[in-house]
């Protein structure tokens, strides 16, 4: 597999499995407006991923729905902060928020890619993920203006940073931490990032989950 | 915060209470108001006013049931022909070219 094809699969796996996690709030979010715009950018989530699988599906001679779904769990690419599952808001919002940080700094690098088919998917995901990260942005403010917002952001974040690390590779990271400590206006703990390829358990919980109407169907079966 | 949200369904035509959205200010209500009455692309433009910044007018009384103040069944079509055919000024009118 070309190493245009792997990234493209670590992008895709990122955007599939966090749409599924943050769709796991469609019907039980804090509230109703809220609610919408949790599932709604999930569901844009998932679009990114497809367009994604498209891209890699041509080089492999498969396609984007085969590539989602007929893959075994420990084949996924995902960094480890989209697979955890985390039933809890503040968690939530601040791995939507550190998610969104580093896919900025990665969907720049992209962006300027000499690869033009790439480059110019990843604008196009971008235009998308500029909604997003102004929900996020909202989100943060909103926390940071209280003590009980930012202690319990404070902690989420501090929690969440070694996963978050884990999503971009070696030389996107300091700029990820300048900004994101910029941000929050505090320092971020000297960790080692917990990298690409480490599949928690939650992963396989949600594979069974998310594969198991395309395994229920006959071989063949049109969708 | 109550915003009150008017969408435009295509470019020219009126915007038409579409709903609203409860949001803790005017940033949150953008977005809530863009993915409850925009995702599917099914409008092309939003307004989105705080509830309490409407004037509401609800009475309009009526106490002598002046009935001839409405239009119904009143040919103002017939009526206004009749005016400009009167003045001499039928072939000014708007669309009558048309006829």
């Amino acid at each position: 597999m070309s190493e245009r094809t792997d990234l493209l699969l670590s992008l895709a796996d990122d955007e599939l499995i966090l749409g599924w996690r943050n769709s796991e709030w469609t019907g039980i979010a804090p509230f109703l407006e809220e609610d919408v715009a949790f599932s709604s950018i999930a569901q844009n989530e998932i679009g990114h991923a497809r367009a994604l699988y498209e891209l890699a599906a041509v080089e492999l001679g498969t396609t984007a729905d085969a590539l989602a779904f007929d893959r075994g769990p420990d084949e996924y690419r995902s960094a480890p902060l989209v697979q955890l599952r985390r039933l809890e808001w503040a968690r939530t919002i601040a791995r939507h928020w550190l998610y969104e940080t580093a896919d900025e700094v990665r969907l720049a690098s992209l962006k300027a890619s000499d690869d033009s088919e790439l480059a110019g998917l990843a604008a196009k995901i971008d235009r998308e993920e500029a909604y997003h990260r102004m929900h996020a942005e909202m989100w943060i403010d909103r926390l940071l203006a209280t003590d009980e917002g930012r202690s319990r952001l404070d902690e989420a974040v501090t929690e969440l940073w070694p996963y978050a690390l884990g999503v971009l590779d070696d030389g996107l990271r300091p700029e990820f931490r300048a900004h994101a400590e910029e941000r929050l206006g505090r320092t971020l703990p000297d960790v080692e990032a917990v990298p690409r390829g480490v599949h928690e358990a939650e992963l396989a919980e949600l594979w069974e989950e998310m594969t198991s109407v395309r395994r229920s169907a006959p071989a063949g079966s049109q969708w | 915060m109550i915003f009150e949200v008017f969408r435009q369904e295509r470019k020219g035509q009126p915007f038409q209470h579409a709903g609203s959205v409860t949001a803790p200010n005017e940033e949150f209500a953008e977005i809530y108001a863009r993915e409850q009455y925009g995702r599917r692309q099914e409008s092309v433009a939003l307004w989105l006013v705080p509830r309490d910044a409407l004037h509401e007018i609800d009475e309009f009384p009526d106490e002598f049931g002046m009935k001839y103040r409405r239009v119904d069944g009143y040919s103002i079509k017939a009526r206004l022909r009749e005016a400009r055919e009167k003045a001499g000024t039928l072939e000014l009118a708007p669309g009558a070219s048309d006829e």
